[in-house]
């Protein structure tokens, strides 16, 4: 956490807006340094309020947590966007005075970090002088580069004061549906650059006397494709921000202030001591390693983007050592990260760190008391330069998502070794999967008017399987715990898309003793619109999850479209049509009820950037599976049949994976011959020995690829950009594998652009600003 | 806090919990006493007497071994590892799916990785072929150490003695 010692600055210096008199900046330096000094949040060994009077603490706690989640339930009931009234994409936060969050609503509980670090960055760099903090202001954010996640994000940030002085803020956030960038949708491809990505507002003051000033207003809307669903995002945000301010006044008319600012110190206090309560009480000390990655396939034709040096296929990389300290603290090192990219999948740290909160509280911290504390009880590690700590104001972040959601997967099944170690079985994750493909697109839509979609169907995923049951079929998003793939009916009046039909995607959960859920899919026909375009955004040519101690990873992802389709025709004639079920993408069952010359792309291509869409073609939405638990061999052959006549499982790979014996009579339902499968398992076990190769061996095999340097390209991308950022990361790669000393790999070597490689400028280097860094890095 | 019987302990181990009682152990604090019943109906189902110390997967254990009472990692069948401070895949067989024909084994055209950049690397008990664990990395990537547990920390944490080894 840094401290920005001195503001220097040319402004006059305003009257302090604190009781202390103290500046912003200072109040917020001397809580850091109580709280690095004593180990103890704010210096507070004891919690003195909550420990003398419980009742009225507790009091506190409980009004302002069911108003804030109260305030969002009424709020998102303004929008009109179904990213935020159908899917429940928005969150409410109250913060002290530093900038810490006490306490927040359900949601997109990111956020509290986010719009965290945008109240400390007003606090670091002197907004009290300039532009002002006044009663009634209202202040705009969506910056990444002071920690939102994507731009699409849009916080508005509302002080909160008492008899003239600043005794908290409060933050509301929604998802809107389009910023402006590139591409259309709210995270979307083509752009590669910050400068594309959509109108970025950095901590901008919208509003005095609690009216949005008209200028924003006329500009925010035309920055925009969708001015109504914006315009009403934003009153959706003020409308929530000041029902929480309302509570705030209210609690402290009657709970008094010197209680309210006592409380506001400790329940930060008290989460801090929640989550060190809960490591020791879940988990086991020690190291754990794990490593998650995604593709970025551009160098295919599909991904059309301005500049060349973006044209490459790269991976991204995140190893993590979680270290759980004897004193119940963790340490989460991500050295080795791979480093950013000319795409729109970078993160910024607190996009990392906060998100994590997002995963922990649906499994180490299910509790409604998440607030900052947490955070003082973690330790993060971000190295300098890679994708989830830029050092370049140029990097994009419209779909951070892309990869956050991979490598937090990878944290789910390593923490969960902890809980199987304990016997909590009950708590075992195999990891989430990557929720998407996201639908995309715009143009002019069904009404005639201006438009971009991003479907969020995607926000009901399969699980990940449990170490005592299978994971939830179409259910979750690690991003949005609510987990809703909304309407059909309300989608269909968002986007001039037809459902031809939407079931559930057989075959996607990753095998196991339980399985992953599985995902779902969904084949959309364009219908009524003027000129439209979609993409693709998910992962294909790799899985972000692995499965968990012997279970295997979900499907990974495919692209299917077509164009000149014919069916406009076929349904005048009354022929047969695909309706949504591409239950095996090798029977290619769409194209038979598609016209003799209807053009079809289906392959490994998940990410592309906008195609024309003329109506009459078909996208198919392909939402992804979660990962399995356990040998497949232990799986129960009456889960196994149950799989096969609910149509969850492909025969062959009953046979195949699960090794069991199976027929089907003529009604067509499946049955699983428990004897023979025992024996046939018994088969299979002999088959791995025999097909086996000692690890040692293999090792040895694989030296000799390495040595070689027969990789792919990206492959090889990959490690030397983690290399070039971590001699650590190098080291150990060049130790397990016995390289000779003067073995490395370079980027330069591979005869591929490395724009950013080298030449970057970092955030930091402009004047007069002073970034907000809570982690090490 | 809750608590629970050693038959209800079991019973998660077997995936027969009923409903409620799963739901209340995932939303209740957490039993401490859990690990000790836990470990003793791990103990009734393997078929050696070395102490169970740790489970590390539905088939694999950290036990302790031996007159000397060595930590090594170990198959549910018999089939030990060496010492736990080790990476245990280093002695098991893997099996490497690393062309779309082995790939396809597993799951359909077009729903499994490519592995020009991602492979599945299986590891699997020489002696009785149960597959513990699924790594799925890119090529050359070294193999995982996933778990080096603190024992005397973590027994600190229990309350109970460390293993003499630990």
């Amino acid at each position: 956490m840094t401290i920005q010692e001195t503001i220097v600055s040319s402004e006059t210096k305003p009257a302090s807006l604190l009781r202390s008199g103290l500046t912003l900046n200072d109040h917020r330096n001397l809580m850091l340094q109580r709280t690095k000094e004593t180990g103890f949040y704010d210096g507070l060994e004891k919690l003195e309020f909550k420990e003398s009077d419980p009742i009225g603490y507790e009091r506190i706690f409980s009004k302002l947590r069911a108003g804030l989640v109260n305030s969002r339930e009424v709020a998102k009931k303004i929008a009109a966007s179904p990213i935020v009234e159908q899917e429940g994409e928005l969150c409410f936060t109250l913060y002290n005075v530093a900038g810490d969050c006490i306490a927040t609503s359900t949601g997109i509980i990111i956020h509290v970090g986010t719009m965290g670090a945008a109240i400390k960055y007003m606090i670091q760099n002197n907004w009290e002088s300039n532009p002002g903090i006044n009663p009634g202001d209202m202040f705009t954010n969506n910056d990444c580069q002071i920690g939102n996640v994507h731009p699409c994000d849009i916080a508005t940030i509302v002080p909160i004061f008492h008899e003239g002085n600043l005794i908290g803020w409060v933050g509301g956030v929604t998802h809107v549906i389009d910023v402006g960038a590139v591409g259309p949708g709210s995270m979307s491809n083509g752009q590669i650059q910050r400068f594309g990505d959509g109108v970025q507002i950095t901590c901008r003051k919208t509003g005095v006397n609690d009216t949005p000033l008209r200028d924003w207003l006329h500009e925010s809307q035309r920055n925009v494709r969708t001015p109504k669903y914006w315009i009403l995002d934003e009153k959706t945000r003020i409308a929530g921000c000041h029902m929480i301010r309302d509570l705030v006044e209210e609690t402290v008319r009657e709970e008094g202030i010197e209680a309210y600012e006592k409380f506001a110190s400790e329940v930060i206090e008290d989460g801090r001591r929640g989550l060190t309560s809960r490591i020791r009480s879940m988990t086991i000390p020690g190291k754990i390693r794990t490593v998650a990655f995604v593709d970025v396939p551009y160098s295919h034709e599909d991904v059309v983007v301005p500049s060349p040096f973006a044209k490459v296929d790269t991976i991204m990389h995140a190893p993590c050592e979680i270290t759980v300290k004897p004193d119940a603290t963790w340490r989460l090192d991500f050295e080795g990260c791979s480093r950013w990219g000319w795409h729109t999948y970078n993160a910024n740290p607190v996009a990392f760190t906060s998100g994590i909160w997002v995963m922990m509280t649906q499994s180490l911290v299910p509790t409604e008391r998440i607030n900052d504390g947490a955070r003082y009880a973690t330790e993060f590690r971000l190295p300098k330069g890679t994708w989830t700590n830029p050092d370049d104001r140029r990097t994009a972040h419209a779909d951070a998502w892309h990869f956050l959601v991979s490598s937090w997967s990878s944290l789910w099944r390593g923490i969960s070794r902890s809980y199987f170690g304990r016997g909590y079985l009950e708590e075992v994750n195999a990891g989430n999967s990557n929720p998407c493909n996201w639908l995309q697109g715009g143009g002019i839509n069904q009404e005639g008017e201006i438009h971009a979609v991003n479907s969020f169907e995607t926000a009901a995923c399969g699980t990940g399987a449990c170490a005592v049951k299978d994971g939830l079929n179409h259910a979750a998003a690690i991003w949005n715990p609510e987990g809703d793939m909304g309407d059909i009916e309300i989608w269909e009046l968002a986007e001039p898309l037809l459902y031809m039909g939407r079931t559930i995607k057989t075959n996607t959960g990753g095998y196991g003793k339980y399985r992953g859920g599985l995902g779902f899919e969904t084949l959309r026909m364009v219908w009524g619109s003027a000129d439209w375009t979609m993409f693709f955004m998910g992962n294909g040519y790799m899985n972000s999850d692995w499965g968990l101690m012997g279970g295997y990873p979900a499907a990974t992802g495919y692209r299917f479209e077509a164009h000149n389709t014919g069916l406009l025709e076929r349904i005048q004639n009354g022929q047969s049509l695909p309706q949504g079920k591409d239950r095996d993408p090798g029977e290619r069952e769409f194209e038979k009820h598609l016209g003799a010359d209807a053009q079809v792309k289906r392959d490994k291509q998940c990410i592309t950037t906008e195609a024309i869409f003329e109506n009459g073609d078909l996208y198919l939405n392909y939402l992804r599976g979660g990962p399995g638990f356990g040998d497949p061999l232990d799986r129960d052959p009456d889960a196994i049949e149950d799989d096969l006549n609910q149509n969850f499982l492909l025969p062959e790979f009953a046979e195949k994976v699960y090794g069991v014996v199976i027929s089907q009579n003529k009604a067509g339902d499946w049955s699983v011959d428990r004897q023979k499968t025992a024996a046939r398992r018994l088969d299979v076990r002999r088959e791995r020995i025999a097909r086996g190769k000692p690890t040692q061996q293999w090792i040895e095999d694989e030296r000799q690829k390495i040595l070689d340097k027969e990789a792919s390209l990206q492959v090889q991308q990959m490690f030397a950009s983690s290399f070039r950022l971590s001699e650590k990361f190098l080291g150990e790669f060049k130790t397990f594998w016995d390289l000779p000393a003067g073995w490395d790999l370079k980027e330069e070597d591979l005869g591929i652009p490395m724009f950013g490689a080298k030449h970057h400028m970092d955030l930091s280097e402009l004047p007069d600003v002073h970034p907000v860094i809570m982690t090490e890095q | 806090m809750s608590t629970y019987t050693k038959k209800q302990v079991s019973d998660l181990v077997k995936g027969d919990l009923d409903w409620d009682t799963l739901h209340r152990m995932l939303s209740m604090p957490k039993d401490k006493e859990r690990y000790s019943h836990y470990i003793s109906v791990l103990q009734e189902q393997v078929d050696w007497d070395d102490r169970i110390i740790l489970p590390l997967g539905p088939h694999l254990f950290l036990a302790e071994t031996g007159e000397d009472k060595s930590l090594v990692t170990k198959c549910e069948c018999g089939y030990e590892y060496g010492d736990y401070q080790k990476n245990w895949k280093l002695n098991a067989l893997i099996y490497v799916r690393d062309s779309e024909e082995k790939m396809q084994q597993v799951y359909p055209k077009l729903m499994a990785p490519d592995t020009g950049w991602q492979v599945y690397r299986e590891y699997y008990c020489p002696s009785c072929g149960t597959m513990h664990d699924v790594e799925a990395p890119t090529p050359w990537y070294p193999v995982i150490h996933d778990f080096q547990p603190d024992l005397k920390a973590f027994f600190d944490w229990l309350d109970l003695p460390a293993p003499v080894n630990a």
